[in-house]
């Protein structure tokens, strides 16, 4: 069956035309029309892209197809697609069509990609359980009454059930790499810079970057591949030469320093994931990897960090959805206060509101200093502490999230432990680097556990390398929730 | 009122005249219909990012460099964050804490006295849209054309001590900014705006007074106009006893009044904040090259040159300078009039001004051009016409009939200078007039203009007056 096959496979299978692309557009389409259960989409388009298909069918029955000919995809609902609904997760945006592809979402469909449709996910990327998303919560695949992680929470349910063989995700915070953890996937989140952000919706700015969610990193590669490069229209986009992510799947791990982050060891960490995590890395050992234990002395600082520079740049960044020129607009208002207030009322959800509120608060005259600047010197200092780890070895490692996916509603009324989720990931992000989530075992109820990999500025080839040759001798990554066989 | 020391500052946003944006590639012709030049990175549609212009910052290099101010090798754009609905993205970019441009100073006259006011700053920002509250009854419209403008903020140090020097301060900076390039000056289309902060204090007291800040004045004369009317308002508040409130004010060029807008407790909290969409703005040897590459000759320098050069007056010279357009106009004209600079001046300074003057026109609006001056003034040098005649010559080149020659060969306005043919002339009106002869001859010698005036009259003002002037001469007085 194609599904469970990954999308570098089905790469091959689509030039030796052993398969058709329109044939996997209706297989696809078929399985997400039987498991609307899970909630992945928002919005899918079979039509739409029956027609891609054909289209790609054509070009790879001519000579030379562009990378990615006839291969289906899913984007999460934060990049803006022409022609098709782009919500964020949000009744703000539920009627928004966007007159502009989002820069990835372009390059993808230049290199031959098809978009079955758009992923479900936390609204405006807020969250990380996929249940603050206005049209509710997405199931994960390995269990329904679990979370699947969020943001992007249901580009991972898509591609852990095999709805489509690989999505595009979004991480500020973990958004890409806590789900792929929760979902058993592989979840890059690229350096910040390295894939452009424009036609992404944006949360946190300075923090926001999108990347693949896959079965493999060979698929991780193939997709980064495309996605990554300058782009004029973000001037916060690095203009570095972009690798061949193939090439750098097979390069050499042996030697390569592998540093544990002894703040990511702590004494309180779930015996299950710590076990599974260390098992992982005696595979890295026997690959010729050397371990060696490093400390990011200020990890601990990271949450609070993030929670004032992430809302202070949110509260801004949305301030543009206001009903006057495009999404929700209130039907009462007597005037303009009224207006964005009604507006704003009623189509944000209450953690959008949280963090506008919280963000509104960090910059306001007389708590600027104490809040958003304090954050940004902690920022500086969190980065220096992993800039001073990576002179001591290659990547670093440690589990992706604390726990394993928690039950739907089980933290919705305590946003603080709902936060604390992100403990591992999210210092990554104030420091833009590379990460990668690799899925590396089972706790006792069958949920997956995901180890993280983070790499120096720009070294995603590294990442993928050492994901790729972990997933030559072990098999984590083919497990498969029960409905996929 | 001389007990009161008058204190202003001006904030003046000049419009770059760049081809687009200054922050996205969407062109910035004014008066095009609404909302037609407004791109999805204008309309603030969600996902999309700012990039910066390039040519904004050039301008701004070049207005640094001209005003001899720092050019600030790493400068900041925040973002100022409000609702309004021709903001579209909820905050304005605009510089915070690290401008582009820091000090620098515009220097004048006004009569003898030597001004120099100092700037604080220059900073690049965005313009906001437009809100058109008239055209559709209880609605308003959204105009986003303007949205994305490139302004440059210039601020100035509380230096100005009288509305006179203020409007003379706004005359220098417009001078320069044209003559720079960087703004088109336009009045009108709100090119260049002005907001006055404005305060007063007993003579020799140090500290400043309780500013208010004037917003919404659009010309020079409504900018003598709010102040006057601000600074009797506030001396009388205080000699009745009363303090001054420090707020922002609207002036009312209908009413000529200013009136409150919003007090110091209602004004807005900006949560400014480094914009993470665009980083440091980096000034390299490059841009600086680019931007002194684009420097013209600045106002001061050329008008010292115009005396030193061409030989004018201070005063003739300050006049020529004041627009780089007549300063180029009259460079281009003295080399039609074959160097003859002090004639082209006074053509400049006289006719010209006072033609452009009584039309408000500017030289762009008129058909008259250098070379058609400076053949007017060759065509008097070499006498093919009269200075009477040459009046008449300008006329019809000001109303766009043709080049100066053309002028007088269509009109046959040549100038009749032959000595045989004048001679005959005068000789038919001595025969006419024997008696004002006669008194010349006893004594009465200004009858002779009398005697000319008739041989102009019959020649319809063509003979050359000088010549008629010397032939009676050598008749009567021999």
């Amino acid at each position: 069956m194609p599904h469970r096959q990954s999308l570098s496979t089905l790469g091959q299978m689509l030039r030796r035309r052993e398969i058709g692309s329109e044939e996997l557009v209706h297989h696809f389409a078929d399985r997400i029309n039987k498991q609307q259960d899970l909630n992945a989409f928002i919005t899918v388009d079979t039509d739409y892209a029956l027609q891609q298909a054909r289209a790609a069918d054509q070009l790879l029955a001519g000579g030379n197809p562009p990378p990615l000919a006839g291969l289906p995809i899913a984007h999460k609902d934060i990049f803006c697609t022409q022609g098709m609904l782009t919500t964020c997760g949000s009744k703000m945006l539920g009627n928004f069509l966007s007159p502009y592809d989002a820069t990835v979402v372009r390059r993808l469909k230049d290199a031959g990609a098809v978009t079955l449709g758009k992923t479900n996910m936390d609204e405006f990327a807020m969250g990380s359980s996929n249940e603050t998303s206005h049209f509710g919560p997405v199931h994960n695949p390995w269990n329904r009454d679990r979370v699947p992680g969020g943001s992007s929470g249901g580009s991972a349910a898509a591609v852990a059930a095999r709805l489509v063989s690989a999505a595009t995700g979004t991480d500020t915070g973990g958004s890409i790499r806590q789900p792929a953890s929760f979902c058993g996937l592989t979840g890059l989140k690229p350096t910040y810079g390295r894939v452009s952000r424009y036609g992404m919706v944006a949360y946190a700015s300075s923090l926001d970057q999108g990347g693949p969610i896959t079965q493999t990193a060979e698929d991780a590669a193939l997709l980064l591949q495309t996605m990554a490069g300058f782009d004029a229209r973000d001037s916060t986009s690095l203009d570095a030469p972009v690798p061949d992510y193939a090439a750098s799947l097979k390069q050499n791990i042996e030697g390569l320093r592998i540093g544990l982050v002894s703040e990511f060891f702590d004494p309180s960490l779930d015996p299950e994931i710590n076990a599974h995590v260390r098992e992982a890395l005696g595979e890295l050992e026997k690959l010729g990897a050397k371990l060696i234990d490093v400390s990011l002395p200020n990890s601990a600082a990271g949450i609070p960090c993030y929670y004032v520079i992430a809302p202070a740049e949110a509260s801004s960044n949305l301030s543009r959805f206001d009903g006057v020129r495009y999404g929700h607009r209130s039907e009462s208002y007597a005037d303009l206060q009224a207006l964005y207030e009604n507006t704003r009322a009623e189509g944000f959800g209450a953690e959008v509101k949280r963090r506008i509120l919280v963000g509104t608060y960090a910059l306001s005259a007389g708590y600027y200093e104490a809040y958003y600047l304090k954050a940004q010197q902690i920022r500086r200092r969190i980065a220096d502490d992993f800039s001073q780890a990576l002179t001591e070895c290659d990547v670093l490692v440690g589990p992706t999230t604390p726990t394993t996916a928690f039950l739907l509603g089980e933290k919705t009324t305590d946003p603080v432990s709902m936060y604390l989720d992100d403990i591992f990931t999210i210092t990554v992000n104030l420091a833009g680097l590379p990460a990668l989530s690799l899925p590396v075992g089972f706790d006792p109820s069958g949920l997956p556990i995901g180890m993280q990999v983070i790499g120096n500025y720009l070294d995603e080839g590294t990442l993928l390398a050492i994901g790729h040759h972990f997933q030559e001798v072990t098999d984590w990554h083919l497990h498969a929730p029960g409905e996929v066989a | 009122m001389n007990e009161w020391e008058i204190v202003i500052g001006l904030e003046v946003h000049v419009q770059l005249n760049t081809k687009s944006k200054i922050f996205s590639p969407t062109a910035t012709t004014y008066g095009a219909p609404a909302n037609t030049q407004a791109s999805a990175v204008d309309l603030a549609l969600p996902g999309v990012l700012p990039v910066i212009n390039r040519e904004a910052v050039v301008k701004a290099i070049c207005f640094g460099m001209a005003v001899g101010g720092t050019i600030e090798p790493h400068s900041i754009f925040a973002r100022k964050n409000y609702f309004y609905p021709d903001l579209p993205k909820g905050y304005q970019i605009s510089q915070f804490e690290l401008p582009i441009v820091s000090g620098g100073s515009i220097r004048f006259e006004v009569g003898d006295t030597h001004h120099d006011i100092r700037l604080v700053r220059a900073h690049l920002e965005e313009d906001a849209g437009k809100s058109v509250h008239d055209a559709f009854g209880r609605l308003s419209g959204i105009d986003l054309n303007r949205a994305g403008t490139p302004l440059l903020e210039v601020v100035t140090e509380p230096d100005m001590r009288s509305p006179a020097e203020a409007v003379a301060y706004l005359r220098t900076l417009h001078t320069l900014v044209r003559y720079l390039d960087i703004c088109d000056g336009n009045l009108q289309e709100g090119s260049f705006r002005c907001d006055a902060n404005v305060s007063i204090r007993p003579h020799g007291q140090t500290t400043l007074g309780t500013r208010t800040e004037l917003k919404n004045i659009n010309s020079f004369r409504f900018v003598e106009q709010a102040l006057d009317y601000e600074i009797d308002r506030q001396i009388a508040v205080v000699e009745n006893g009363g303090a001054i409130a420090q707020e922002t004010r609207l002036y009312d060029a209908d009413q000529g009044n200013t009136r409150p807008m919003r007090s110091k407790e209602e004004a807005h909290d900006y949560r400014y904040f480094p914009d993470p969409d665009l980083p440091p703005l980096l000034i390299g040897d490059d841009l600086l090259e680019e931007a002194r590459a684009a420097l013209p000759e600045l106002p001061d320098n050329r008008q010292a040159r115009f005396v030193s050069e061409y030989g004018l007056t201070v005063a003739e010279s300050r006049q020529l300078t004041r627009d780089r357009d007549l300063a180029d106009f009259f460079e281009s004209a003295v080399v039609a009039a074959a160097g003859d600079a002090s004639g082209v001046a006074n053509w400049m300074g006289g006719e010209m001004a006072a033609a452009l003057n009584r039309e408000q026109c500017s030289l762009e609006d008129v058909p008259i051009t250098p070379a058609m001056l400076g053949e007017l003034v060759v065509l008097i040098n070499n006498g093919t016409i009269s200075g009477r005649m040459a009046k008449t010559v300008f006329d019809a080149l000001w109303q766009g009939n043709g080049s100066a020659q053309e002028i007088v060969d269509l009109r046959g306005l040549t100038q009749i200078s032959d000595a045989d043919s004048l001679e005959k002339i005068v000789q038919a009106v001595l025969k006419q007039c024997p008696s004002q002869a006669a008194q010349y001859q006893a004594g009465e010698t200004k009858v002779l203009g009398f005697l000319v005036g008739q041989v102009m009259k019959m020649t319809e003002g063509k003979a050359n007056p000088q010549k008629v002037n010397e032939i009676f001469k050598r008749h009567l007085d021999g």
